[in-house]
């Protein structure tokens, strides 16, 4: 059988033609935000403040990955835009099926708030 | 009108795909975006849990646990990179480099999914379940094996369809495409450890 060929007869945007420095670099950067994290579990900060710290950090690790390790970057502008966007709205659109885990954990939405009921 | 003259007139216009992407990567976008909500949803119901449950249990101590997190972590992000590389070998036409390093990241994943089983081995022995922990809440167990679980099937799945693309690329069945397509698979699942390690393991670190 003849080899399939690696030049297609449509190139997309993402060529894979970028220095092998720049993907140490990426790498290079993924591990010291992923030491980051380890750090940061064991600082002295309340768990609010590291699940926000972290959650920044992961946030970043993975845009590094998402850009370049995944060449979306390299894509083309419109295909990029439509990945954030849909993601983000699939992301948003789930946040309806949140509001109803918060009302069976609490009773009813804002139930721990206490009402003056006297004035 | 013909059969054959309406695909004529419409070849025009199904050619040319959407955003200059390919149909096959396409397709692996859409099942990423797809993925990424099925995780997304198992992280945040464990956050409702983990936030509702009082005394939740903190039992990962930084010996064998977190460094066991720290090399499986290194492990993944180094094969992202070898993948990264076999694709980029694949697009310059490369075949053998391809599918060395195509192989090489498939090994990373096996490891990757021995120390996993390593460390789920050390939890069972020391009496975490599933339902039950010798920590307190039972939903520890359940959403720590559910979450780490339904990850590890992704790394085992992926391991597969590494060995199965690179065995058919290095026969020439499959080119750099497919290469891609399952490089693209492989950086997600990495991608989604970079949120597990954080909520799932650093969270719970014992202090």
């Amino acid at each position: 059988m003849a080899d399939a060929p690696d030049v297609l007869s449509t190139e997309p945007a993402a060529r894979y033609t970028d220095s092998l420095g720049k993907y140490i670099v990426i790498y290079l950067c993924i591990l010291a935000l992923a030491a980051v994290q380890f750090v940061f579990a064991y600082s002295g900060v309340h768990s609010g403040g590291r699940f926000a710290r972290m959650f920044l950090v992961a946030l970043a690790e993975g845009g590094l990955a998402l850009l370049f390790f995944m060449h979306l970057w390299a894509e083309k502008r419109g295909f990029l835009l439509f990945v954030l966007v849909f993601t983000g709205f699939v992301l948003a659109a789930m946040q309806y099926g949140w509001t109803d885990s918060y009302r069976m954990e609490r009773g009813v939405p804002n139930a721990h708030i206490e009402i003056d009921t006297a004035r | 009108m013909s059969q054959a003259d309406t695909v004529m007139q419409h070849a025009g216009v199904m050619t040319e795909p959407a955003f200059s992407v390919p149909a096959r990567k396409m397709a692996i976008w859409l099942f990423i975006i797809a993925d990424a909500a099925t995780f997304a949803a198992c992280l945040v119901a464990y956050g409702f849990l983990r936030n509702g449950t009082p005394n939740w249990p903190t039992p990962f101590k930084f010996s064998p646990t977190v460094i066991n997190a720290m090399v499986m972590t290194f492990v993944l992000v180094t094969s992202s990179l070898t993948m990264l590389l076999g694709v980029r070998a694949g697009k310059a036409g490369d075949r053998a480099s391809a599918y060395r390093y195509t192989m090489i990241t498939a090994a990373a994943g096996i490891l990757f999914a021995v120390l996993h089983l390593r460390e789920w081995m050390g939890m069972i022995h020391e009496g975490a379940t599933l339902f039950h922990n010798p920590w307190g809440t039972g939903l520890f167990g359940a959403s720590f094996f559910s979450i780490t679980g339904l990850h590890l099937t992704h790394v085992v799945g992926g391991v597969v369809a590494l060995l199965v693309v690179a065995a058919r690329y290095k026969s020439g069945r499959l080119n750099a495409e497919h290469l891609e397509v399952v490089g693209l698979y492989w950086h997600f699942v990495d991608l989604v450890w970079m949120f597990v390690v954080p909520f799932v393991y650093l969270l719970n670190v014992a202090r």
